[in-house]
């Protein structure tokens, strides 16, 4: 006999992760993001045998501060391109304040992290954020370098080159084209 | 006290190839063995391949694939094109992998969905460096909620 199942990886996961605090007596809450708080601290043993248990399920426990930290200099960095006024910091000095780390070591542990500097984690940022202007809004290449904190479009349009091989204006250009035909396929 | 689960081996960016020449193919692997990004590479001999590898009922999908255009059985533009009428394959970045250097050749597969396009290199370190590059962008675009609908890249 066989029978076919469907199964949603969600909801197994969290139950799984239900039934095994539960079973250690850990009152908890289990966040949709993979976050589960803890209500009480747990001893060496005990998080030992959650880790243990959970492995066999293929969960595994991020005590991996670091990955944490690497998200946090992320957000810092988007927080600070979305403030939308032009920068008085560089991006270092501004990192360091709001995290309280050294750059050398905020820096080290990013490339480490995420195969890419935070130099170029913020060019590429940027690019993304032109990109989506140029994309769904009629602005200018002038007022987006503007926005941006571009000294000129000049500078504006190498970096973009640079980083996606392409000019901006032929970027439109395919973007265009892409909507155009879907357009045809509708 | 806080913890963070994640399915083990989340970190590995999954990657396919579909090249018909086996020296190509070869040379591909080898690249990318000398990367520091860990990957895991699926090999394909041509078009007809990959899609039935796409298509297996409990795949899992790569982050990015690899697609050359001159393959026999199916070419790499139908591939492209059956990829992104899928709505399944959308999370699949897809890097044509090619010695043409036609400007409208290159245009044509961005606007029909190709997120990168990828001069085939003549010698090694070249082809390392540029499937570095590849990797390491497309790899922001995995873990940093970059706009996907815009992500092209034309090396």
């Amino acid at each position: 006999m066989k029978i076919n199942v469907k199964f949603d990886l969600d909801i197994t996961c969290k139950k799984v992760l239900e039934e095994q605090l539960n079973k250690l007596d850990i009152p908890h809450t289990i966040y949709s993001s993979g976050e589960v708080e803890l209500k009480r601290m747990l001893s060496e043993e005990e998080l030992e045998e959650l880790s243990g248990n959970l492995s066999t399920y293929g969960i595994q426990i991020l005590n991996d501060q670091k990955i944490a930290l690497v998200q946090r200099i992320k957000n810092t960095i988007n927080e600070m391109l979305e403030a939308d006024t032009p920068q008085a910091h560089t991006v270092s000095i501004y990192l360091s304040e709001k995290l309280n780390y050294s750059y050398t070591y905020l820096s080290n542990l990013f490339s480490e992290a995420t195969y890419t500097s935070i130099e170029n984690f913020v060019i590429l940022r940027k690019v993304d954020h032109a990109k989506e202007l140029m994309a769904n809004t009629d602005l200018t290449l002038t007022e987006i370098a503007y926005r941006l904190n571009y000294s000129s479009v000049a500078h504006l349009s190498s970096q973009f080159k640079k980083t996606t091989g392409l000019t901006p204006t032929k970027f439109q250009r395919i973007l265009e084209k892409r909507r155009g035909k879907r357009i045809e396929t509708i | 006290m806080k913890i963070q689960s994640a399915q083990t081996g989340a970190q590995i960016l999954n990657i396919a190839l579909a090249d018909d020449d086996e020296d190509d193919r070869q040379f591909f692997q080898d690249a990318i063995e000398d990367i520091s990004i860990k990957t895991k590479l699926s090999l394909l001999n041509d078009g007809q391949e990959l899609m039935d590898y796409l298509n297996l009922p409990n795949v899992v999908l790569p982050n990015l694939v690899f697609l050359d255009l001159n393959m026999p059985i199916k070419n790499g533009m139908q591939c492209l094109k059956e990829i992104r009428a899928n709505a399944d394959l959308d999370k699949v970045c897809i890097a044509i992998y090619s010695t043409s250097c036609s400007e409208n050749d290159i245009e044509d597969t961005f606007v029909n969905g190709a997120n990168i396009y990828l001069n085939k290199p003549n010698n090694f370190n070249k082809l390392r460096d540029s499937i570095e590059k590849v990797l390491q962008i497309n790899w922001q675009y995995h873990t940093s909620n970059l706009n996907r609908d815009n992500f092209l890249l034309r090396l």
